[in-house]
C-alpha cells in the first residue's frame, strides 16, 4: 500500500521548488505577451530563397524595426511581431523585404490596436477570476454534506493556483529562451487546464466522501489515503489518454496552437500531480491545523540533504 | 433484462448508423462541416468608426449607412457569404471567409473614396498650395467632390486609345460645378483621392487644364484600365459617412487554412488510434469495448458538429481532439471502480452495476468543473473581438464532454451487461482483474 499523504512535505517542497524558480523567472524575465494583450502586428512569411534570421533581424533594424521580434517555426517560416502597422506601413515593409530577399508568401497577418488589447486583457482578467469562483462555490456545493465543504473548495482551488502558477513560470523561461508569446491560446489553455486539473481533484474528493460516509469515525488521513490510492490507477490512466491525444496535436498542428498544447501537456502534468499529492494533503493538513510542521521540517529535511 | 439491452443496442447502433450517415451525406441542408475563418482562410476585420463629425443622434444612421457601403464594395470582389454586421453601436465587422485577394480587399473597404476638386492658390512666400474648390451654392459655401457624382461611373476610351474615367454630376454637383470651373478656365483643376493627390498611371498628379465649364459630365485621363476601373467601382458603391479605422485585423491564407485541416485530421487519428491501443493493452476486453464507444463517440461528436452547426476553428478542432483524451476517462472510472467490485468478491454482474452506479457520482461532479470552464470561455469568446477561436474550442469540448458522459454511460455499459450473458465473460482475467492478487 502507498503511503502518499504520509509524504505530504516532500510533495510540498517539490511543488514549492517549482513554483518559487517559476516566480523568479516571473520576476527577472516576466512574461513576453502576444498582439492579443500587448497590440502590435504579427506576420508570417514564407521566402523563396534560403533567409538567415540574422539578415531578416538586420533588414528590419535598418528598416527601422528595431524592436521587432522573429521566431523561426517548424516548417520554415518566419514570424515576425512589430508594433502595431498600419495599411501603408505593411506595404512598405512588405516591398521592402522583397526587394531584398526575393519573392515570399505571407500566410498569416494579424494586427490588434490598443484598444482592442486592452479589452482582451480585461475581459481576460474576468473570465480567471470568474472561472476561480465558479469552481470553487461549486466544489463548496457539491460537498455541502460534508463537514467543513468550504474546505474542499478551497484546497481544490489553491490545487489550480498550483497549477497556473507552474504554466506561467515555465512559460516565463519559455519565453527568456525560445520567445514564446503569452497569447490567447495560452488563456484557452490554462482555463482548460483549471477546469482539467479541478475535475481530477473532484474525483478524489467523491472518493474521500464515499469512504467517510462509510465510516465517520475512521482516522481522516487513513481515510484520504486509502481514497488516494484506490483512485490511483484512474488518476494515472486518464492523464495517460490525454496525454496521448496532445501529443497527437503537438507533433501535427504546428506553431499556431503550439502555445495552447504547450499549456495543456504543463497542465495536465501538474494538475495531476496537484490532484493527487496537493489538493488532498492539504485538506489532512488543514483537518489536523499542522501548517507550522511544514515549517519545522523544513530545515530537517535541508540538513539531511546536505549529509 | 437482456431483452432491454437489445433494445438499448438497437438504438445505439440506429443512433451511430443515423452520425455516419449525417457525415456522409447532406442531411437537412448541411452539405459539409461549416469552417472557421482560420481554416477556410480569409479576412477578419473590426472597424472602429468615428462620431466625432456626425450630428449626434444621427450615429445609428452614418454606421449603417457604412455597412451598406462596405457590402456594395465587396460585392464588386465577389465573395461567397461575406459577413458586415455592426459590432456594439460604433463598431463594425467584416469577414470575407476564402478570399485570396486580402490586400485588394482590405484596399477596397478601407477607404472613404472621396475624390475632391482643388484649385492651385499662390500664397504670399510664393509656393503653391491646393485648397478646396469652393463656391456658393443656394446660399451656401460647398466644396467639390465626388459626393456630387451620380453613381454610374464607367470606363471610356478616348479618340487615341486614352482611358477616360467618365463621371456625371447630380443636379446640385452640376451648378457647383459650373460655377467653379467658370471661374477656373484656363487654370489647372487638382483632384485629390481621400486627402493624397490622385497620381496617374506615369506617377505624376492629375490636374488638368479647364478648357471650357463644365456642367453635366467631366472625365479623368491618366489613369491605367485597372486603377480606374478600381476607382470607378469604387465610386459608384458610394462613400463611407464617416471615418473607420481598422482596430483588428486577422488575415490567413486559403492554403494555410487546408493544412491546419489536413493536420487536425491526422492528429485525431493518431489520437483516437493510440488511445484505443492504450485501453485494449490495459482492460483487454473492457478496453476493446471502450474503443468501440470510442468510435460511436467520435461519430456522434463529428455528426453534431455538422448538424447544430457548429462552427469549426483550429481551436476548435483542438478541443474535439482534447475531449477524444477525456471522453475515455469516463469508462477508465467505470472499469476501475468495477475491478474493485469484482475484487472485492461480487459477480462480474453485480460488479458492472455496482460500478456504474457509483462511478456515476464521480462522472457528474468532475465534468460539472469542466462545463464551468467552457461556459465561461463561451462567454468571453463572445465579447472578444478576437475571441472566435475561443468560443469554438468551448463550445466542441463542452459537446465532447457530454456526448462522451452519454456514451460512457449508455454504450459502454449496455455493451457489458451483453457481455456478462455470454461465455467470455467467465473469464474475468479477460477485464484484467486479478482475483485473488491483493
Amino acid at each position: 500500500m502507498f503511503d502518499i499523504i504520509g509524504k505530504r512535505f516532500r510533495f510540498f517542497l517539490i511543488s514549492g521548488i517549482v513554483i518559487l524558480i517559476g516566480i523568479i523567472s516571473l520576476l527577472t524575465i516576466g512574461l513576453k505577451l502576444g498582439i492579443e494583450f500587448k497590440s502590435g502586428s504579427l506576420m508570417t512569411v514564407d521566402f523563396e530563397q534560403e533567409v538567415e534570421q540574422s539578415q531578416l533581424k538586420q533588414e528590419l533594424v535598418d528598416l527601422g524595426y528595431a524592436n521587432a521580434i522573429i521566431q523561426r517555426t517548424g516548417a520554415g517560416d518566419f514570424l515576425i511581431r512589430t508594433h502595431e502597422l498600419s495599411a501603408d506601413d505593411k506595404l512598405q515593409l512588405m516591398g521592402a523585404l522583397e526587394a531584398r530577399f526575393g519573392r515570399f508568401t505571407e500566410p498569416e497577418f494579424s494586427s490588434v490596436s490598443p484598444m482592442i488589447a486592452a479589452e482582451t486583457g480585461r475581459t481576460t482578467v474576468f473570465a480567471v477570476l470568474g472561472a476561480a469562483v465558479g469552481i470553487l462555490l461549486y466544489v463548496t456545493w457539491a460537498f455541502r454534506r460534508m463537514p467543513r465543504p468550504f474546505h474542499y473548495g478551497v484546497c481544490a482551488i489553491i490545487a489550480l493556483i498550483h497549477d497556473a502558477l507552474v504554466a506561467l513560470g515555465i512559460f516565463s523561461i519559455l519565453g527568456g529562451i525560445l520567445n514564446w508569446q503569452v497569447n490567447l491560446m495560452f488563456i484557452v489553455g490554462i482555463l482548460a487546464v483549471i477546469g482539467y486539473s479541478v475535475n481530477n481533484t473532484v474525483v478524489i474528493f467523491d472518493r474521500i466522501r464515499e469512504n467517510l460516509r462509510m465510516d465517520m469515525s475512521a482516522d481522516f488521513e487513513a481515510v484520504v489515503n486509502n481514497s488516494l490510492v484506490e483512485t490511483l490507477g484512474r488518476s494515472i490512466n486518464t492523464s495517460l489518454t490525454t496525454i496521448i491525444v496532445v501529443l497527437a496535436l503537438l507533433f501535427f498542428v504546428g506553431v499556431s496552437i503550439q502555445n495552447l498544447v504547450a499549456v495543456l501537456i504543463i497542465g495536465i502534468i501538474a494538475g495531476t500531480f496537484s490532484s493527487v499529492c496537493i489538493a488532498p494533503a492539504l485538506l489532512v493538513v488543514w483537518d489536523r491545523r499542522e501548517w507550522g510542521r511544514f515549517i519545522q521540517w523544513l530545515p530537517l529535511r535541508v540538513a539531511k540533504a546536505k549529509k | 433484462m437482456f431483452r432491454k439491452n437489445t433494445l438499448v443496442l438497437m438504438f445505439v447502433l440506429a443512433l451511430f448508423a443515423f452520425a455516419v450517415s449525417a457525415l456522409v451525406y447532406p442531411l437537412f441542408d448541411r452539405e459539409t462541416m461549416r469552417l472557421g475563418l482560420d481554416l477556410r482562410g480569409g479576412i477578419h476585420m473590426v472597424y472602429q468608426a468615428d462620431f466625432s463629425a456626425i450630428e449626434s443622434g444621427k450615429e445609428s444612421e452614418a454606421i449603417d449607412g457604412a455597412i451598406a457601403v462596405i457590402e456594395r464594395r465587396i460585392n464588386i470582389l465577389g465573395v461567397t457569404e461575406p459577413v458586415i454586421q455592426k459590432q456594439g453601436a460604433d463598431r463594425i465587422l467584416v469577414e470575407l471567409p476564402g478570399i485570396s485577394e486580402a490586400e485588394k480587399a482590405k484596399r477596397l473597404i478601407g477607404q472613404t473614396a472621396l475624390l475632391e476638386f482643388r484649385e492651385r492658390i499662390i500664397n504670399q512666400d510664393g509656393e503653391e498650395e491646393w485648397l478646396p474648390a469652393t463656391a456658393v451654392v443656394s446660399g451656401q459655401e460647398k466644396i467639390l467632390n465626388s459626393a456630387y457624382f451620380r453613381e454610374n461611373t464607367y470606363i471610356d476610351t478616348g479618340d487615341f486609345g486614352e482611358i477616360l474615367l467618365t463621371f456625371e454630376w447630380n443636379s446640385e454637383g452640376s451648378k457647383l460645378s459650373g460655377e467653379i470651373t467658370g471661374r477656373l478656365i484656363g487654370e489647372p483643376l487638382g483632384i485629390f483621392l481621400s486627402g493624397e493627390p490622385l497620381l496617374g498611371d506615369d506617377g505624376l498628379p492629375i490636374a488638368p487644364i479647364v478648357r471650357s465649364k463644365i456642367t453635366d459630365r467631366g472625365q479623368i485621363e491618366g489613369l491605367s484600365v485597372t486603377e480606374a476601373t478600381e476607382l470607378s467601382q469604387l465610386l459608384n458603391a458610394g462613400r463611407i459617412p464617416l471615418p473607420l479605422t481598422p482596430i483588428y485585423d486577422q488575415t490567413i491564407s486559403p492554403i494555410l487554412g487546408a493544412d491546419f485541416i489536413d493536420m487536425s485530421v491526422r492528429a485525431g487519428i493518431i489520437g483516437i488510434i493510440l488511445v484505443m491501443l492504450f485501453m485494449i493493452a490495459y482492460y483487454r476486453l473492457s478496453g476493446i469495448l471502450a474503443s468501440l464507444a470510442l468510435l460511436f463517440y467520435g461519430a456522434l461528436v463529428l455528426a453534431l458538429f455538422k448538424l447544430i452547426p457548429v462552427t469549426l476553428t483550429l481551436a476548435g478542432l483542438g478541443g474535439f481532439i482534447l475531449s477524444i483524451g477525456m471522453a475515455v476517462d469516463a469508462n477508465v472510472l467505470i472499469f476501475e471502480r468495477m475491478k474493485e467490485e469484482i475484487r472485492t468478491g461480487r459477480t462480474l454482474g453485480a460488479g458492472i452495476e455496482a460500478g456504474f452506479n457509483r462511478a456515476w457520482m464521480a462522472i457528474r461532479d468532475s465534468n460539472v468543473t469542466t462545463f464551468i470552464v467552457c461556459g465561461i470561455l463561451y462567454w468571453m469568446g463572445n465579447i472578444l473581438v478576437a475571441g472566435a477561436p475561443v468560443k469554438g474550442f468551448a463550445v466542441t469540448l463542452f459537446i465532447g464532454v457530454a456526448v462522451s458522459m452519454f456514451t460512457a454511460i449508455v454504450v459502454t455499459r449496455t455493451l457489458l451487461r451483453l457481455f456478462v450473458g455470454s461465455r467470455l465473460a467467465k473469464r474475468t482475467s479477460l477485464f484484467s482483474v486479478s482475483v485473488g492478487k491483493r
